[in-house]
């Protein structure tokens, strides 16, 4: 079994030095997911100082760490190298140790001389993963590239193909070819879980929708009302829906997020149709983006990083001026919040999972950019600061709270 | 049999380059891999039983692009990583 430790450094990014140590409190851990490793930022109570730990899988591609909140030890990591197939690491230890996943995810082998007309599939990296209901410790799920659905029941030592769909003909219709995904494969993700009802539950795939379950993933309905595609597409196609990244709000279940290839939108179920909020975003500015942050005790407030996708799709901060747009009363207006990022000539941009709120008052805020730097800002993106730079391209930013 | 073990997976060799694995074919040698080093098989061969693009296998200094290869005890099998870009 693969098991590895990391080096650890030591590091003061920012000026000011910690408060913190007068009593007992949660101390902030931001998770890195990179194209290179995965690093993890420890912070002090008041998010003022860091402290890096890292590499950790250093020249493994890593697309998502994440903290099991149910017991808060259990990290996984899903990673793969430019030679060897897709895994799972998994630890219980902050990171000093690591051990391989016994059984990683991977879809059905075909049956041998198979007249299925469904193309044989492998699973190229392990994209996407949500902790279970907080009812179903150990329960984990996992989405792929190519888009797969897997779950584990046991922390992420073993996975299974999940609910059927990796094999089910409209679904790989629906999740169309290579050529219908983003740059580097099609995706499942933005796995959401109602925390009222485990088996109400989302997902949503770049190509192929977004997808809704409330029998725990026996039966599922597409919910794909209201959103756009791209010009000259057909939006009753589910494979031409590019859903970038959909949020559940945490104080109000009912109400979900969505940054989209075609912008951003709102849905309030039981309603059925997505409404694009983005229309009132700044038209030099635009509502095409990757990532979706929601606040954790306000529906009415989200932030989200435009990117320019015009002509040719550039995925850079549109004009060089990076900024976060923000709305506190559910998309119907919007404020530009850039105090502290650069003010010309920063081409970068952030992925769908690079940018996540921690759960504190005022709320923090975190993004990972293209270009390697981890940002912060304590006050709801009132004012950023760079934590850290010259990091490998960043794929994932999630927050936890850690005794 | 001897093994050649590429960097890449050596994390699950203990570190050893060389390693002492048997099998009838290439495809009951990586079983017996797999049965001494958990986990190493899936990193090489995916789940359609396809050897992963980036991996190579040589018995004796020839490419083996067939599972089904037979192997004798005092063949040499290389297992190697191909180029892949950064």
């Amino acid at each position: 079994m693969a098991a590895r430790t990391a080096r650890k450094t030591r590091t003061t990014p920012t000026s000011t030095r910690a408060s913190a140590g007068k009593r007992a409190q949660a101390k902030p851990l931001v998770l890195l997911a990179t194209r290179k490793g995965a690093w993890l930022f420890h912070g002090d109570p008041a998010r003022r100082t860091w402290r890096i730990n890292g590499p950790h899988f250093l020249g493994h591609v890593v697309n998502h760490v994440m903290l099991d909140p149910r017991d808060g030890t259990t990290l996984l990591a899903a990673a793969r190298t430019g030679h060897l197939g897709p895994t799972v690491f998994r630890s219980t230890d902050f990171g000093r140790t690591w051990k391989e996943a016994a059984r990683p995810p991977a879809f059905a082998k075909a049956p041998e001389g198979s007249a299925s007309p469904l193309k044989a599939r492998s699973v190229n990296h392990t994209f996407w993963l949500t902790p279970g209901h907080a009812s179903e410790p150990g329960a984990w799920y996992a989405g792929t590239s190519p888009q797969g659905l897997f779950r584990s029941e046991d922390g992420g030592i073993t996975w299974a193909p999940f609910s059927g769909i990796n094999e089910d003909p409209q679904y790989r219709e629906w999740m169309g070819s290579e050529q219908d995904g983003t740059p580097d494969g099609p995706k499942l993700h933005s796995i959401l879980i109602d925390p009222r009802d485990p088996k109400h539950m989302y997902f949503a795939m770049s190509s192929g929708g977004v997808h809704e379950s409330l029998d725990g993933g026996r039966t599922w309905k597409t919910l794909v009302k209201g959103m756009q595609v791209v010009d000259g597409l057909d939006p009753a196609v589910i494979t031409f829906h590019d859903p970038h990244c959909v949020r559940i709000c945490p104080s109000n279940p009912d109400r979900l997020y969505q940054q989209n290839h075609c912008g951003i939108y709102r849905i309030d179920r039981p309603g059925e149709e997505w409404l694009r909020v983005g229309r009132s975003m700044p038209k030099r500015v635009g509502d095409v983006g990757f990532p979706m942050v929601v606040h954790p005790r306000d529906d009415d407030r989200l932030w989200v990083f435009p990117m320019d996708g015009g002509s040719v799709w550039p995925r850079t901060s549109p004009d060089g001026l990076p900024a976060v747009y923000t709305t506190r009363n559910g998309g119907k207006t919007w404020q530009r919040l850039a105090d502290g990022l650069p003010k010309e000539h920063a081409w970068w941009t952030i992925k769908r999972q690079a940018m996540t709120a921690d759960a504190q008052d005022p709320v923090g805020l975190y993004f990972g950019t293209t270009s390697g730097e981890l940002w912060a800002s304590r006050d709801e993106g009132a004012r950023w600061t760079c934590i850290a730079s010259h990091l490998p391209e960043i794929y994932a930013v999630e927050t936890a709270q850690v005794a | 049999m001897q093994v050649l073990i590429p960097t890449p997976l050596r994390s699950y060799t203990h570190e050893q380059r060389m390693v002492e694995a048997d099998g009838a074919t290439l495809a009951t040698l990586l079983d017996d891999l797999e049965r001494r080093y958990p986990g190493i098989r899936f990193r090489m061969i995916n789940e359609q039983d396809r050897m992963r693009p980036h991996i190579r296998f040589f018995v004796n200094g020839d490419q083996v692009f067939d599972l089904a290869r037979p192997l004798r005890p005092d063949d040499e099998v290389f297992i190697v990583q191909a180029l892949s870009g950064g």
